[in-house]
């Protein structure tokens, strides 16, 4: 069984460390918000959270990605829903996504700075 | 929802938006009864006997996005589709509980699925939430409990890489120990 005992080791580890803040991000990072009431957790939208905030704090950029959750955006038969707010630009919806999808995202647009089109919602019609 | 797991991570979603501070989850199986029960509890808003009563209606929600709220009764339905049973409890102030019986060896219970990720995503995602836990499998159990590892940490937060791997790691590791990797699906 894994104890407790390993946690005393990390936190000692941490305190060390100089700088160190809360995982929230400041004001200037990119907000990434996926939609997980029943409609997107039925969809599939645990991988694509996951995949997300495991990459992001992977990549180390906890501090200029801030990957959270919220309920039912209103527009459940295009979940998994992923929403992009970055300070000073439009609010980017990509719908349908799944893990890999997400990736690419993260990669090209949240890294990257350029929107990936083909998942977007303005580019299947809906506005 | 193709998992039991799933469907806890929504029903905990409730809790939280309930504005429960502490919420409680117990997955325990018993091979000799034939039985995997789900408990769900939290110190939530809770509901008024009228609510509660509405709760398992698939056209009752208390959310303004649609008419339409399938969480509780997708569970309870995966619940007595085996032959279990589902039961809901909540008085205003207090709370609410959950507790769901499948029937082990029926063909339509749907896998547990990752609940270990279902755990950990919970713990993550709502920082200020104190998650306790338990998995057990007849008479071995492990436990989780968010109070003990903050009071452990201090102030660094559990969403914090290291954190959260170790949290991760813990639930996985601790899970194949008990149930000796044994699936059940």
């Amino acid at each position: 069984m894994k104890s407790l005992a390993e946690l005393k080791a990390i936190r000692d580890k941490m305190q060390n460390q100089i700088n160190m803040r809360s995982e929230s991000g400041d004001e200037n990072a990119i907000r990434v918000v996926v939609g997980m009431a029943t409609c997107g957790i039925a969809a599939g939208a645990r991988p694509v959270l996951n995949e997300l905030a495991d990459k992001v704090q992977e990549k180390g950029l906890s501090d200029k990605i801030v990957v959270t959750q919220t309920g039912c955006i209103g527009l459940c038969q295009y979940e998994p829903i992923v929403e992009v707010y970055e300070p000073g630009k439009e609010k980017v919806t990509y719908i349908k996504m799944n893990a890999e999808k997400a990736d690419e995202v993260l990669t090209r647009h949240l890294i990257g700075g350029h929107v990936v089109d083909d998942y977007t919602m303005g580019s299947s019609g809906l506005k | 929802m193709t998992e039991i797991s799933l469907n806890i991570l929504d029903i905990a979603e409730n809790s939280v938006a309930a504005g429960a501070k502490n919420i409680q989850i117990e997955i325990s199986v018993s091979r000799s009864d034939d039985i995997l029960k789900v408990i769900i509890a939290d110190d939530g808003k809770g509901m008024d006997q009228k609510t509660l009563e509405k709760v398992t209606d698939p056209f009752f929600t208390s959310r303004t996005t649609r008419k339409i709220g399938l969480g509780v009764p997708f569970f309870k339905m995966a619940a007595e589709a085996t032959g279990g049973s589902f039961e809901i409890n909540s008085s205003p102030g207090e709370g609410t509980r959950i507790c769901a019986d499948f029937v082990l060896s029926h063909i339509d219970r749907m896998p547990l699925g990752d609940i270990s990720t279902t755990i950990h995503n919970l713990i993550v995602f709502h920082p200020q939430l104190d998650v306790s836990y338990r998995y057990q499998v007849d008479d071995a159990y492990f436990d989780l409990n968010t109070k003990e590892i903050r009071e452990i940490l201090g102030d660094i937060p559990l969403d914090s890489k290291e954190v959260s791997r170790y949290i991760k790691d813990y639930l996985v590791e601790n899970k194949q120990e008990t149930d000796k990797e044994e699936v059940f699906q």
